[in-house]
């Protein structure tokens, strides 16, 4: 049901019947390698092109996912899937592989949390019973796309962010054990005037607080109500960007409990400047490794913050400023 | 038209926030880090321009080209080893600046879209980032040309 | 001989310091960097200046990419002067095409040969 403006209250807690995390060599040698279903060792994948490596690492975590759920790929009756590449076509070649009725999503870094909020949704209204909602991202890819090739000798600023490879599924059944999800607060588009590709985590920060803001306001609760609060990708820049927007906002969240993906998914000596980044990064933590800490019992409600950066390669060059959006999602079990 | 737009005073006192917060540049060390490779790397252009003097029969004028050439190649190669953007990390514009890293935009953009196909993939990318040099470069070298043939046709220098 | 190579580390690191200065002081992007400096070097070309830079430094003047200016500017007037106005067009390229045709043959090469390793 509608909480205030833009939240959602799922009355029915859906559940999160199987969840999977797939990633590449730079995630093998990260923090949380061991919260990985399957790490690859080759940026390839063993195809002819990165973004046909995406699809592969994309289809696996679904099929990985719906695997732990107990279920067949022809059981899935709605796939929710986006990415980073053009035309979302990782997400699509990759239902087409899996054959279930598609909706292709863009929101960027933030598609995890916009598929997991509407698969819920699908879920919670009664219009749909195994849902699986997904989304991936390949370092090679996204950097050939939006910036760089790979082996161009360009010097990154410490702002910029390394693309995850990586890509995370969640199936969601109405009856099952598992984590739940509980509620989500849908973003609004926000731009503060930043253009600078290779500082993303300043563009995104005001979104994130400008969701999370909302987020507590309208399901009336308090911080604390949640073990972990945790953003997709702000990295070290946004992450402490937000932190003092949010106090100075006067919401004061505990440092404890409150952490970025970016920073998580990473060690502190991999060449990562300001962390982690791509729809993979809050995907591959969330249902991978927060998932498994809640099923251990070291967590009982957390809410995720997925950030993305909705511009194009275009849209800067045009001079253009980069709008972001936020969603959340609480999860609890 | 670049860049001023119009910013809310919200707008504006984010973005001075969010330049307070941002990491510094570490811009001595950049510099310093790119005057030692840069320098390096004209030092051993140095070195094989005199090499190709006394045992190619090349004069001061023609030795540069052989030079380009062999950095340029040496350049590629590393670029497709894997090994010339991490090089580039470090050295910023030390590596960027020389010749080196006109080859290093061009090797790494073909390199990079050989997934294309080789006419529109490698073919169609590979002055991907290169081009805005030669553009500018012929463009000005035009312009130079024309306004010193002009001033020398008025009499002048 | 020494001295020849001392200079041209230090007047080519000098440029690469320039550039440096372009990118993290003044937010210039590489290509940005790079487009300013040809243009410079073709500059100082029509002035005269940078092939006395060239006698000083040596390579420290040809290996940094505002030589690149210098030559395309180099050949097109030494053509002007053999063939007239149209001289310029025919004679940008006549420098500086070693360096263009083997940066587009070796990185075809490369292409065919090597995988981006990410």
């Amino acid at each position: 049901m509608q909480k205030g403006q833009q939240s959602w209250i799922f009355e029915s807690r859906p559940v999160i019947a199987g969840s999977a995390a797939v990633g590449g060599p730079f995630e093998a040698k990260g923090n949380l390698a061991n919260d990985f279903d399957i790490l690859h060792d080759d940026i390839w994948l063993g195809q002819d092109s990165f973004e046909k490596a995406e699809k592969r690492l994309l289809e696996q975590a679904i099929e990985t996912a719906v695997a732990k759920a107990g279920l067949k790929k022809e059981d899935i009756q709605f796939l929710l899937s986006g990415d980073l590449i053009n035309q979302i076509i990782s997400s699509s070649f990759a239902a087409r592989t899996i054959g279930a009725p598609y909706l292709g999503l863009f929101g960027a870094c933030s598609s995890a949390m916009e598929g997991l909020a509407l698969a819920s949704l699908i879920v919670d209204a009664g219009f749909g019973d195994k849902v699986v909602a997904s989304t991936s991202s390949h370092n090679g890819a996204a950097e050939k796309q939006f910036r760089y090739p790979t082996e161009y000798g360009g010097q990154k600023p410490p702002t910029a962010q390394w693309i995850v490879t990586g890509a995370g599924a969640a199936v969601l059944m109405k009856e099952g054990n598992g984590p739940r999800v509980t509620s989500a607060t849908i973003g609004r588009v926000v731009d503060m005037g930043l253009s600078d590709p290779f500082n993303m985590g300043a563009a995104m920060a005001p979104a994130a607080v400008d969701t999370i803001e909302t987020h507590f306001k309208e399901m009336n609760i308090e911080p604390q109500y949640y073990d972990l609060i945790v953003t997709g990708d702000l990295g070290k820049v946004g992450h402490r960007i937000a932190t003092e927007l949010l106090t100075q906002h006067g919401l004061k969240i505990p440092d404890k409990i409150m952490t970025d993906c970016g920073i998580l998914i990473y060690k502190d000596d991999q060449p990562v400047m300001a962390g982690g980044s791509g729809c993979g990064c809050v995907a591959t933590v969330t249902y991978g490794h927060l998932l498994n800490r809640m099923r251990k019992g070291e967590l009982k409600r957390i809410l995720v913050v997925a950030t993305g950066a909705l511009m194009s390669p275009l849209s800067y060059q045009q001079k253009e400023s980069i709008p972001c959006i936020a969603h959340a999602v609480s999860i609890e079990i | 038209m670049a860049g001023k737009k119009n910013f809310t005073p919200e707008q504006q006192k984010y973005q001075e926030f969010a330049k307070k917060i941002e990491p510094k540049r570490p811009v001595l060390k950049n510099c310093i880090k790119a005057f030692l490779v840069g320098g390096c790397i004209c030092a051993i252009g140095q070195i094989l321009q005199a090499i190709f003097i006394k045992y190619f029969n090349f004069t001061e004028e023609t030795a540069g080209n052989p030079t380009s050439a062999v950095l340029i190649i040496i350049s590629i190669l590393l670029t497709g080893l894997g090994v010339y953007d991490h090089i580039g990390q470090w050295a910023g514009a030390g590596t960027a600046v020389p010749v080196t890293g006109f080859a290093n935009t061009m090797a790494s953009a073909a390199i990079e879209h050989r997934s294309e196909g080789y006419v529109l993939g490698v073919g169609g990318n590979m002055f991907k980032i290169s081009g805005p040099v030669i553009v500018y470069g012929v463009f000005s070298a035009f312009v130079v040309a024309i306004v010193k043939l002009t001033i020398q046709a008025l009499g002048g220098i | 001989m020494i001295m020849k190579i001392v200079w041209a580390f230090i007047i080519g690191g000098s440029i690469c310091v320039v550039g440096q200065i372009l990118m993290d002081v003044f937010r210039f992007t590489p290509a940005h960097m790079t487009c300013t400096l040809v243009t410079v070097g073709a500059i100082l070309g029509g002035l005269g200046l940078y092939e006395l830079l060239v006698k000083f430094a040596g390579a420290g003047a040809t290996v940094p990419i505002s030589s690149f200016g210098n030559s395309l500017l180099k050949g097109a007037l030494a053509e002007a002067k053999q063939n007239g106005i149209i001289g310029v067009l025919t004679g940008i390229f006549e420098v500086t095409s070693a360096g263009i045709s083997a940066a587009i043959i070796f990185a075809f090469l490369a292409s065919l040969i090597f995988r981006p390793k990410g």
